[in-house]
């Protein structure tokens, strides 16, 4: 009988518990580590293009999928100042960019054949389903 | 095995919250993207539409916002241009300390008195400069900044530019670069901190 009791309340405690957490994941607001996204122009790069060496720092189009809060950090570690992306960036000398708004940003850059290089910023999820699944996807993600 | 996966349930909820929670951090301090480290903003030399030789110099003491960009433009300088405008506006007093400068990326139609009554319609005391195609096209260079020449369909022509707004503090360090888009309420973020900095 006392063990009988023990066990049901056992079991309705950790339904209980269960039941909080999931709230927990699903409706705590999501707050996030600023994390830098890093790009970097080598030292030598220009000196190798005079060479004659086909150096491709970037891809024609970058899309990168950011988290809210991140941000782009463009490094230029050459001996020359490098167009890279939407700035002139001096050696030794790094941008960073920071994102607030969930968007895809487009960046004219004479440094592309296409002429362009975009960011896309993804939303925060909604509470609920779809941060449940977020902050599950990110936790499998971590291995 | 089965007892043992349903027992340590709570402990994995546990884990999961401690996992996935995590914590808050200070955003980078201003909304604009940030030269690392900052150095002396390009000086150029051009005809301001005040009358007098326009030269980054003449403002140090004061941060500069500097803009590229032309008068026939139907939508990116004109909503620069008011956002600037509408956060000097909201600095009050401070206003006194930002320069705004516009420089035409279009020497062939902008003079400087075309310049002057196209800014003044948006504050009388923001400063535009016009000079040679090539001495623009150096100032362009120096700062990363492309434009080009586009035909229009129905005649005439238009000039795709870079639309960031560069930010130069009071001892002329190009310090930031804010891109298309942002509202004054971040420029003024970004005005204040750089006054309160040394």
């Amino acid at each position: 009988m006392r063990v009988g009791r023990f066990l049901a309340w056992a079991t309705g405690l950790l339904l209980l518990t269960l039941l909080a957490g999931l709230g927990w994941t699903a409706f705590a607001p999501i707050t996030l580590d600023s994390r830098d996204e890093l790009f970097e122009i080598p030292k030598g790069t220009w000196a190798r293009r005079m060479a004659g060496d086909k150096v491709e720092i970037l891809p024609d189009r970058i899309d990168l999928t950011l988290a809210l809060n991140d941000t782009l950090l463009l490094r230029n570690q050459d001996e020359v100042p490098q167009q890279f992306g939407p700035v002139l960036i001096m050696p030794g000398q790094s941008f960073r960019l920071p994102f607030e708004v969930a968007s895809t940003y487009g960046f004219a850059c004479t440094a592309h054949a296409s002429g362009q290089m975009s960011v896309v910023v993804a939303p925060t999820p909604a509470p609920g389903w779809q941060t449940l699944q977020w902050r599950w996807k990110r936790w499998t993600a971590r291995g | 095995m089965k007892h043992f996966v349903f027992r340590s349930l709570p402990g994995l909820l546990l884990a999961l919250a401690l996992t996935l929670g995590t914590t808050a951090r200070a955003l980078p301090a201003l909304k604009a993207g940030v030269f690392e480290p900052a150095q002396a903003a390009p000086e150029f030399s051009l005809r301001g539409s005040d009358g007098a030789e326009l030269k980054l110099s003449r403002y140090r003491g004061k941060l500069v916002l500097l803009v590229f960009g032309f008068t026939n433009c139907p939508e990116v300088c004109p909503t620069t241009l008011a956002t600037l405008a509408e956060a000097r506006k909201a600095m009050g007093a401070d206003a006194a300390a930002v320069q705004v400068v516009y420089v035409t990326v279009d020497p062939e139609r902008d003079d400087v008195t075309r310049i002057r009554q196209y800014l003044g319609a948006f504050d009388p005391g923001f400063v535009g400069g016009t000079g040679s195609p090539d001495a623009l096209a150096a100032v362009r260079k120096s700062y990363g900044v492309a434009a080009e020449k586009v035909a229009r369909p129905g005649g005439g022509y238009g000039m795709s530019h870079s639309s960031s707004v560069y930010l130069i503090d009071r001892d002329g360090r190009l310090r930031a670069m804010m891109p298309y888009g942002h509202e004054a309420k971040d420029f003024v973020h970004d005005l204040r901190l750089l006054l309160a900095s040394k």
